[in-house]
């Protein structure tokens, strides 16, 4: 008979610590190391998020997600601050509610958000009223770039979030091809000296897109469909499979409109992909149904 | 480490040259040590990135701009990403990445505070009457010789003009308090030779590093403790407590790190002590290295203080001659030594993390904390970092003993201070007196006002306005807190009644808007939208209650929800003009 | 060496890795996701050497390139094991427990010195000796591979070389140790572990051993040819002595993609009859005397496939096929209906759930515990974790029972075709990060940074010849000739020529590739040919204008 050999990996799975947190007067355990984030999804309380990416390291620059602990001068992000044990947090308190709102006026008074569902839906929540600043007011006014037949950027739309950076830099890509230029309201993400995308160190992975909360990056599938009117997302079924070209197993999720891939993404939880892709993963679907 | 795709666009003969001058005596991070064998890699490229400031530095000088080519040179040389290396120059107002129309060279003139009120615009308008390339900018520390200027040299140095005087004759700087007996922190300034180390050690100098030696790291601390030394940087934290967590951090490097970028508007206290008693600056952070047990010092020192630069580079070339620095200082066995750093036009970047960040060659973005730097700093390696006046009273402080120091000031707040007076005061200049002294006092000892005050702006642009009636608040940490009021980096600044308080508050709620990093979105929306409506207002000439409430519920998120200190002062400021009626016709 | 073939570490562990020794692979282009956890262990402070005759994409992430002559890998592998040896560094205990055979490799590998590997590699005795010495102190470092070591007429023993190195120090079966083939096509782990090699059924048990075999005709019903049958280069022989006149090609483009291109496109024209199931018209496919249009496995049907972490993942179709083109499987199924076999159900998962019957390794997969991200094999039962690493077994005291893993004693014998006057260049190729294999699947989107099929020369080469970068010339092996242009690349030596293999109808490349192949693994010399690059004196009108 042939034999096979097994042997499973017993290493690190020693018992997890736990940190015990107070949120909004109740009590709840997570395992150290989980930031006040974990915590609060884990105690069923919706945070809004827009700079934070479960595959990314947080950087906290949006602050929407920030809450109250007690003993703490200023409010702090969840994303990022870890849970310590006894911290009295307060997830509702007139002071976040008041930072949330305010967040979300400054970004719905300088960017478009036409296309950013989610951040729309906690500007209702916090009713965040961008009516009431001056008329004349800077917001962000780009060109849209289109330089490829894979890309769009529309700068109109950008946060400034920072995850396409940090996706095109050492928490996925480490291609560095973008990065943050200027200061201040004049921050932009761009490539050096802005040069086109496809003089710059651009490899077309499309992780930048995959991470962008507001549409400011699109596919040009995605940006054709729309701009003619057919993008229809409530009809699009998504589909994991893996990918055909290298042996490496990425999971591809397959999103279909009208029986033609109209997109592709990876999720985020595979361990292989981290929700990451290569141009071909990306791409290379064009051939099916051709 | 990144893939590195580098333009076609090449460099001159003088970049390579200026960017392998920098690099010196580390080399490229990749090597080509045959046709076949090729050195580089992560730590390589880790090890040079901090050398990506005084490398657009050096491009900056010599072509008057960062070239495309040279900031390929630059980027290929350290293995930074050219998107990064644009985002970084791009960051700085020394640095110019568009204009290659770069003949000349550029007049900085100040257009804040003390500046705005002495004509700083009429000084710009003839400059460029002149013919000059004129940049109106913030603050570069001269409120004391309002209106000032900086000349970013084009086949020149950097020149600061109302320096000439103590260039010729080192020793001819004269303070308003010059031969007082009282002096304490500020009793070599005009006396010594800022640029002999003899001269230094023949008034006293070393005398304190030798005697830290003597007693040990935890004597050190035990004295600043005893003492109650707190900050002088704005922030008044222990400084006792930050040398002892870094002293207890072992087996990693440790940094310390004096905080030379003054930008705040209306400082300009280390500026005349570096440029005139530049040793005591590397004495007390070499004393402040020992101590904590780290090898590595570093001053970051704005880049508008050319004779400043000057001096202490010259006086840390003559300490590292001397054994003062280096692999066995003073024969104690131990090693440190100082790295100076320029900065390049950043108010944030005297914000402490930010300040790394810039060091290691990123854009001077704050960081979140936790973690603090004490354990998470320079390079994520334990350390501290000091204002230079908080260093300077470790000298004394160790002089004297840290309990007859605490003796000195006021109840909670121990020892002398320095202090900014600027603006329409008859002797402007910097003053050192005892914490607790009575802001009319200490305005009388400069001489008393020029005018009729209308208001004293404490603390600076991150600081509040306060009215007349505040002439006798006690200028202690404790007593200033109270009156919702802060002395932040010891600035006071006078306007009398002459003072369009609308166009000066529009100016501060500028200059908000021109420094904010832009990282977080309280304040890179938050000081954009208030300078709006401040612009609006002074169109209107009043401002409505929406307004105000808008106004209030900004600076309130900016307060609660920016990452750092300047969202959370940026509209001090104002909101305090407007509570004592200076601006938006309310009383 | 070890028996199943797979990689022995899962991509994870790379990123708690020390030392990274990247053979002979451009992971970075060829396997970008993969590089991903490779830098990740970058980042975390691991060093990486990477041995390429080119400097890649990938070689430029490392810590040291050592930029070897083509075909020199054993030279280079023997001389650090001696290294090794020589400084103390080997791991004895480990070599005493686990391993047999260590006295002879020992005695082999001695003629190795630094000096000679330098002489024979190109690579300064110094560099290698700086890498013998990182290998083997790095707490935990691993080896990885992809065709730079597997493209060549010795294939096997340039593997053996390496996997020598692993025991000679014990870097393997321990997590964040390992030997690690990175597997070039999406299925290619997949189609060995289900028994698409010639002497193996699924779960590399074996055709010829009566156990299996007799297990398979159980379930199957029927009797099988208990002969193992023949790899692809030895069917090209075969159909060149016209014993094999009939064939049945599946997803596969053998008119491009076979090295000396041109004697397989003659075989294949001369058959008698060739069957090409595929979902493009490929140039085989133009071949062909039936067509059989399938369609698109990994979007268009069910089933699974097996990266080279061995993880089993499974594919969905989430579009309807086009036309007429059908499911392999029901193709499959229809042909031996036709032929009068009743192979039953068409249904994926009963059809894997018969596979995990048969197959020890794939037991305990089921399509339900395949749903979330896959599982590893060996998974023997349904409540095993799956296996993350393989060979822990080297490290338990008694071997898990197992006999200890063998030495190899591989000597240096370097490319078959050697440069001569002639053909004074080496040739030799690989994949852009853009495009794959032929490009019949990836030259369906537009690529913004493809560039065309241009052949990479070291400008000193380039100027000696004179030539500007650019231009278009005639590239000649003793084979063929094609007319390409040529690029100036800093990063390539003096001596050595690139490209890839992409784009068959701009350039035909695979008319000067060489078709000496491995005896034992069936692969070609597709890593080195010899050739020449002559001027074009007058224009040739492209085909078309």
């Amino acid at each position: 008979m042939t034999t096979i050999e097994s042997d499973t990996h017993a290493e690190g799975e020693s018992a997890v610590e736990s940190v015990t947190v107070r949120i909004n007067n109740n009590d709840v355990s997570v395992a150290r190391g989980a930031t006040i984030l974990d915590a609060c999804t884990a105690s069923g309380i919706d945070t809004p998020t827009i700079c934070y990416a479960e595959n990314l390291t947080p950087v906290n620059v949006c602050r929407v997600c920030v809450v109250e602990v007690t003993g703490n001068r200023t409010l702090v992000p969840s994303c990022s601050r870890l849970a310590e044990a006894g911290m009295e947090i307060q997830t509702d308190s007139d002071r976040v509610r008041h930072s949330r709102k305010m967040v979300l006026e400054f970004l719905g008074s300088s960017v478009d958000l036409s296309q950013a569902p989610e951040i729309n839906q906690y500007s209702v929540r916090y009713e965040a009223d961008v009516t009431r600043y001056v008329d004349d007011r800077e917001v962000i006014e780009e060109p849209i770039r289109i330089q490829d037949e894979l890309y769009i950027r529309d700068y109109d739309k950008c946060v400034l979030c920072y995850k396409c950076v940090e996706a095109c830099g050492d928490d996925a890509q480490h291609t560095f091809a973008i990065a943050v230029a200027g200061r201040g309201f004049d921050n932009r993400v761009s490539t050096e000296f802005d040069v086109v995308l496809p003089d710059s160190a651009c490899v077309y992975c499309g992780n930048c897109v995959a991470v962008c909360p507001t549409n400011a990056l699109q596919f040009k599938s995605e940006f054709d469909l729309r701009r003619s009117e057919s993008w229809r997302e409530e009809e699009q079924t998504v589909t994991t499979t893996v990918c055909s070209y290298c042996g490496v197993g990425c999971n591809l999720e397959l999103h279909v409109q009208d029986n033609e891939i109209v997109k592709v993404t990876s999720p985020v939880d595979h361990s292989v992909t981290h929700g990451n892709l290569c141009i071909k993963g990306r791409f290379g679907y064009q051939y099916v149904g051709n | 480490m990144a893939d590195l795709k580098l333009s076609v666009d090449t460099s001159t003969d003088a970049e390579r040259a200026v960017v392998d001058a920098v690099i010196a005596p580390a080399d490229h991070a990749v090597v080509y040590e045959t046709e076949r064998v090729v050195r580089g890699g992560t730590e390589r490229r880790r090890e040079r990135r901090h050398l990506l400031l005084p490398g657009l530095h050096a491009l900056q000088a010599e072509a008057g701009w960062i070239s495309p080519g040279g900031l390929n040179y630059l980027c290929g040389a350290l293995q930074v990403p050219p998107a990064e290396g644009f985002g970084v120059a791009t960051f700085y107002e020394l640095f110019r990445t568009t204009d290659p129309a770069h003949g000349q060279s550029v007049h900085h003139v100040c257009m804040d505070t003390s500046c705005h009120i002495a004509g700083a615009e009429a000084l710009a308008r003839s400059l460029e009457a002149e013919g000059e390339r004129v940049h109106r900018g913030p603050c570069i520390g001269q409120c004391e010789r309002a209106p000032a200027q900086f000349i970013q040299g084009r086949a020149e140095p950097d020149r600061v003009p109302a320096d000439a005087a103590s260039i010729a004759d080192p020793t001819s700087y004269r303070l308003p308090q010059h031969g007082s007996s009282k002096l304490r922190l500020l009793h070599r300034v005009g006396v010594v030779d800022p640029t002999s180390l003899q001269s230094y050690h023949d008034h006293g100098g070393y005398a304190m590093l030798r005697y830290a030696i003597e007693i040990g790291s935890d004597a050190v601390i035990d004295e600043v403790k005893s003492a109650e030394l707190l900050g002088r940087g704005g922030a008044a934290f222990p400084t006792a407590v930050k040398w002892r967590a870094v002293a207890d951090e072992r087996g990693r490097p440790k940094h310390v790190i004096a905080n030379a970028d003054e930008s705040e508007p209306g400082t300009f206290k280390d500026r005349i002590v570096m440029e005139n008693d530049p040793f005591a600056l590397i004495e007390s952070l070499t004393i402040a290295g020992l101590t904590v047990g780290a090898d590595n010092g570093w001053i970051y020192i704005r880049g508008e203080y050319p004779l400043a630069t000057t001096r202490l580079r010259n006086a840390i070339e003559q300490c590292r001659i001397a054994g003062l620095l280096g692999d066995n200082v003073m024969d104690s066995g131990a090693r440190f030594d100082i790295e100076l750093r320029r900065g390049a036009g950043a108010y944030i970047c005297g914000e402490e993390t930010a300040l790394m960040e810039s060091i290691e060659g990123y854009r001077g973005e704050p960081r979140n904390k936790p973690p603090f730097p004490t354990t998470y700093g320079l390079f994520g390696e334990p350390t501290a970092v000091n204002n230079p006046e908080t260093l300077l009273n470790v000298l004394d402080l160790l002089e004297v003993g840290g309990d007859h120091y605490r003796t000195l000031g006021s109840e909670r707040s121990s020892g002398h201070r320095l202090f900014c007076l600027s603006g329409h005061v008859r002797v402007p200049g910097l003053y050192e007196v005892p914490f607790g002294i009575a802001l009319g006092d200490l305005i009388d000892l400069a001489g008393g006002s020029t005018g009729m005050t209308r208001a004293v702006l404490l603390g600076g642009a991150a600081g509040v306005f306060v009215g007349p009636d505040q002439l006798d608040l006690e200028l202690s940490l404790e007593a200033v807190r109270d009156a919702g009021a802060t002395l932040g980096s010891g600035v006071i600044t006078l306007f009398d009644d002459t003072v369009d308080f609308t166009a000066l508050v529009l100016r501060i709620a500028e200059f908000f808007k021109n420094e904010s990093c832009g990282q977080c979105v309280p304040c890179r929306v938050g000081v954009t939208r208030q300078h709006e409506v401040l612009v609006e207002m002074a169109a209107n000439g009043a401002l409505s209650d929406e307004r105000n409430t808008l106004i209030d519920d900004m600076a309130t998120v900016m307060r609660d929800a920016s990452i750092c200190g300047l969202g959370h002062t940026a509209s001090g400021a104002v909101q305090s003009a407007i509570r004592l009626g200076l601006v938006g016709d309310r009383p | 060496m070890f028996g199943a073939g797979g990689g022995t570490v899962s991509y994870a562990e790379i990123e708690e890795a020390d030392v990274i020794l990247l053979w002979g692979s451009n992971a970075r282009e060829a396997h970008p996701i993969f590089f991903h956890h490779l830098m990740k262990g970058l980042d975390n402070g691991a060093r990486m050497y990477s041995v390429d005759p080119r400097r890649t994409s990938s070689s430029k992430f490392a810590d040291l390139w050592l930029g070897i002559d083509v075909g020199t890998d054993i030279a280079l592998a023997n001389a650090i094991a001696r290294e090794i040896i020589h400084a103390g560094l080997a791991n004895d205990d480990f070599i005493i427990r686990s391993t047999r055979g260590y006295e002879d490799f020992a005695a082999a590998v001695e003629p190795y010195t630094l000096d000679v590997a330098a002489e024979i590699t190109g690579v300064p005795a110094t560099a290698i000796r700086e890498v013998a010495h990182a290998y083997a102190t790095g707490g935990k470092s691993q080896i990885l591979w992809t065709l730079g070591i597997t493209e060549h007429h010795n294939a096997v023993d340039n593997v053996l070389s390496l996997c020598n190195l692993a025991l000679l120090t014990g870097h393997v079966g321990r997590w964040g140790s390992g030997l690690v083939p990175l597997r070039g096509q999406n299925n290619v782990q997949g189609g060995g572990d289900m028994g698409a090699l010639p002497d193996k059924l699924p779960g590399f048990q074996r055709i010829d051993d009566d156990a299996d075999r007799t297990k398979f005709e159980a379930a199957y019903g029927m009797g099988l040819n208990p002969t193992p049958g023949i790899h692809l280069t030895l069917m090209f022989e075969a159909m060149e002595r016209s014993e094999l006149t009939a064939v049945y090609v599946v997803g596969e483009n053998p008119a491009d993609s076979e090295a000396d291109v041109d004697r397989a496109r003659a075989l294949l024209s001369g058959l008698d009859c060739l069957v090409v199931q595929d979902i493009f018209l490929t140039r085989t496919a133009q071949l062909a005397d039936v067509v059989l249009p399938a369609s698109v496995a990994w979007a268009e049907s069910d089933g699974t496939v097996t990266s080279s972490e061995r993880r089993v993942q499974r594919v969905r179709g989430a579009v309807t096929p086009p036309g007429e083109a059908r499911h392999d499987i029901d193709i499959i199924i229809d042909l031996a209906d036709r032929m009068g076999v009743d192979l039953g159900t068409n249904e994926p998962e009963a059809l894997w759930d018969e596979l995990r019957s048969l197959s020890p390794l794939h037991a305990g997969m089921s399509y339900e515990r395949l749903e979330a991200g896959g599982l590893q094999w060996p998974c023997p039962s349904l409540d095993h974790p799956g296996s993350p690493f393989l060979h822990g077994w080297l490290w338990a005291d008694d071997l898990g029972g197992r006999a200890p893993a063998p030495f190899s004693v591989v000597e240096h014998e370097g490319p078959k075709e050697q440069l001569t006057e002639e053909f004074p260049l080496r040739l030799t190729t690989g994949r852009s990060l853009d495009s794959y294999n032929t490009g019949v699947q990836s030259n369906g989107f537009t690529s913004p940074i493809r560039y065309g099929e241009a052949l990479d020369i070291n400008p000193v080469d380039g100027e000696s010849l004179g030539l500007s970068d650019g231009e278009r010339v005639r590239v000649s092996s003793p084979r063929g000739s094609v007319e390409m242009a040529v690029r100036f690349q800093f990063d390539i030596p003096i001596g050595l020529t690139f490209t890839t293999y992409h784009f068959p109808d701009l350039v035909d490349i695979n008319k000067l590739t060489n078709d000496a192949w491995d005896k034992r693994s069936g692969t070609s010399e597709f890593k080195a040919a010899a050739i020449r690059i002559d001027k074009i004196d007058f224009p040739i009108p492209m085909a078309g204008s």
